[in-house]
């Protein structure tokens, strides 16, 4: 595990940060009323501070609506920031230009949740796995033989090479989406939701993969989902997200044990634990997640917080370092705090 | 106590052009009043046909071929017709769909949606069927009740809608609801919320429930009684408690032990390979070709479910000598 002791501003020095995103932000803006007159302004990502180290896997765990997935294209630059900082590997991906962005992209690759949509349907799964390497120029002696190698170590027999997408099951699928992000060597992958399509016996197969090759390629991944069992079962570390911000970074098993934020306590209070033994009354959260449009004065959490206080509701509690490692945006712990770290 | 429902051999297959889908293939289940059973079991095992051929949606058309029994307070839903059927569905048995975005008609007000329930199965004025909607509204936890009424589904949230949705399936007070993964499409914080809703009022309205899930987390937290499928078959069957202390059919063990656990890291075992097709099922046992223990007899016929262990039912070959 990579989690350092070190706060953020030290961090930044480390050799060991691949990923380094500071008040990253994305606002979606869409026109209404009369001739488009007004406008509305979504914050779906609304201020990310946060690294990844080399060879972590960091999870991402929130509802829907609150910017997880936004941040997983943002990283990958599928989408352009609306403001902040964000570096990979020592460069800034805001300042690159589309050519020296396509470069660097075989660095950066992605699997996508849907199995079904994300493989082309006319080519076969030889060309499929091949393309990235097409694209980038890699391999051009032995591509052929690298298809292969890649495809067995998915799981898919080399006998398939010819058939189809349509000709194999979601599982399979999700291999094979694998193994094309593979194709390009990438250091970093985003996996956004690629197991939330799967039936939970397959769903295993694919985790148990995604940690076996992330451990053998030293791969470093940024894990996006909304079960929190999952996020916790493959990621070194974990963030939570709410309404575009996020409210708790910490490693995996303090997450669990230890959680700060009443909205991560609340979500692990909302699990259903496979264990009949361990059914209680637990009290649940109240009220749904607010409208993005209209986000809460505050604190995001504020109006669902059974813990909040009168200075939640005027002032939006800073993301920092509460315990080494451990960061958290919550006013209930401002008095915990370390003197100036910046 | 007899059985609020008894389904006996019930079979549901599809004619299709690549030949005849055994979707359900022979089960038999019962639910007393106000028991929870669960039915869970992963996409196209068949849980949801079942559903739906107890309800008298499947059986109507030419490529449906029902056999079996359906025994509701007695009588057989598989020999009544769509009249008949009508009379039921929504009084004294009623469901909830997976998808709360399409389950509600777009252009009618949400309260008169719930009150014509209740005009169409019950001789009440239009004011007094409102009067009941509002009523059942502040039930499932609806604020402010009155004024949602009058609003139209788009305005509501997802887990209102399903909320919603509940209200309308319970207006009657129905002595069965069939939830059909009711809370797939909800965010986890919203599930817990309606997983309560449903635990109290079943108590409140002395309904049982049958809950048709893929998730066994849910199972764990709110089913009295689990019964496990698995390409169209009941493979197990037991009081949840026992069934998650002792599951004994192979296929239960393995997705017990392929669901991660929350605050453990302990190594998935996931089952190998994957679910038959159902257009060409070899003899014997579904499991046969992803099971652990599998033995010759296996390959040659498919073992049916049997007691056991007292309150305790599998089909499985292994446990064949302890009976």
């Amino acid at each position: 595990m990579l989690t350092t002791n070190n706060n953020l501003s030290s961090q930044n020095k480390d050799s060991k940060v691949l990923l380094k995103i500071r008040n990253l932000k994305k606002h979606f803006i869409s026109k209404k009323g009369l001739f488009f007159s007004k406008e509305e302004r979504v914050k779906a990502v609304d201020g990310l501070n946060f690294n990844i180290y080399r060879g972590e896997t960091l999870g991402i765990v929130g509802e829907s609506g609150c910017g997880k997935s936004t941040t997983g294209r943002l990283l990958l630059r599928l989408i352009k920031a609306t403001a902040g900082q964000l570096e990979f590997d020592g460069v800034n991906l805001m300042d690159l230009n589309k050519k020296e962005l396509t470069a660097m992209r075989h660095r950066f690759q992605m699997i996508f949740q849907d199995p079904f949509a994300s493989l082309n349907p006319r080519l076969k799964i030889k060309k499929i796995v091949a393309e990235p390497m097409l694209t980038h120029q890699l391999h051009k002696a032995d591509r052929a033989d690298r298809v292969k190698a890649l495809l067995e170590e998915v799981g898919i027999s080399s006998s398939y090479l010819n058939r189809y997408p349509h000709e194999f099951s979601g599982g399979q699928r999700q291999r094979i989406g694998i193994a094309r992000a593979l194709a390009a060597e990438p250091e970093f992958i985003v996996a956004d939701e690629p197991v939330a399509a799967l039936d939970v016996s397959i769903q295993a197969q694919i985790l148990n993969l995604l940690n076996k090759l992330q451990a053998e390629l030293g791969l470093t991944m940024l894990f996006i989902a909304h079960d929190l069992s999952v996020v916790q079962y493959i990621s070194d570390r974990i963030g939570v997200m709410y309404l575009g911000k996020m409210v708790e970074l910490t490693n995996s098993d303090q997450l669990y044990q230890q959680p700060l934020h009443p909205y991560t306590k609340a979500l692990l209070a909302a699990i259903p634990v496979p264990d009949p033994e361990l059914r209680t009354n637990k009290n649940h959260l109240a009220g749904e997640v607010p409208s993005p449009l209209n986000p809460p004065r505050g604190c995001n959490f504020n109006t669902r917080c059974p813990a909040a206080f009168a200075k939640c509701r005027e002032i939006e509690p800073e993301f920092k370092e509460i315990k080494p490692g451990h960061f958290c945006a919550c006013h209930l712990y401002s008095r915990e705090e370390k003197t100036n770290e910046n | 106590m007899r059985n609020l429902l008894e389904v006996n051999n019930l079979t549901t297959y599809f004619k299709s052009n690549k030949g005849l889908i055994k979707a359900v293939d022979g089960i038999n289940f019962t639910v007393s009043s106000r028991e929870i059973l669960a039915i869970v079991g992963e996409s196209g095992c068949g849980k949801s046909v079942t559903a739906k051929t107890i309800l008298g949606l499947i059986g109507q058309k030419k490529n449906e071929i029902i056999g079996g029994e359906v025994l509701f307070k007695g009588e057989n839903l598989l020999t009544k017709n769509y009249r008949e059927m009508q009379q039921i569905r929504g009084k004294e048995i009623s469901t909830v769909f997976q998808d709360p975005m399409t389950s509600l008609n777009p252009l009618h007000k949400v309260g008169q949606q719930i009150a014509e329930v209740l005009t169409i199965h019950e001789q009440i004025s239009r004011q007094a069927a409102r009067k009941q909607a509002i009523n059942i509204l502040t039930k499932v936890g609806i604020p402010s009740a009155a004024s949602r009424a009058e609003q139209y589904p788009h305005q509501f949230s997802g887990g209102m809608r399903q909320r919603a949705i509940i209200a309308m399936a319970l207006v009657c007070r129905p002595d069965l609801l069939i939830a059909d993964e009711p809370t797939t499409a909800l965010d986890v914080t919203i599930q817990a919320q309606i997983l309560d809703l449903l635990q109290d009022l079943r108590h409140e309205l002395k309904t049982a429930i049958i809950m048709i899930t893929h998730d066994l987390g849910v199972v764990a937290e709110i089913s009295d009684t689990v019964a496990v499928m698995y390409a169209g078959h009941l493979v197990e069957k037991a009081p949840v408690k026992l069934l998650f202390a002792e599951a004994r059919h192979p296929y239960t063990k393995g997705l017990l032990n392929s669901i991660p656990r929350p605050g453990s890291r302990k190594k998935l075992e996931p089952i190998p390979g994957q679910p038959p097709d159902l257009h060409n099922l070899k003899t014997g046992c579904n499991f046969a070709d992803r099971c652990p223990s599998v033995m010759a007899k296996c390959r040659q016929q498919s073992p049916l479910l049997k007691k056991i262990a007292p309150d305790h039912q599998a089909a499985c070959w292994l446990y064949e000598e302890e009976r």
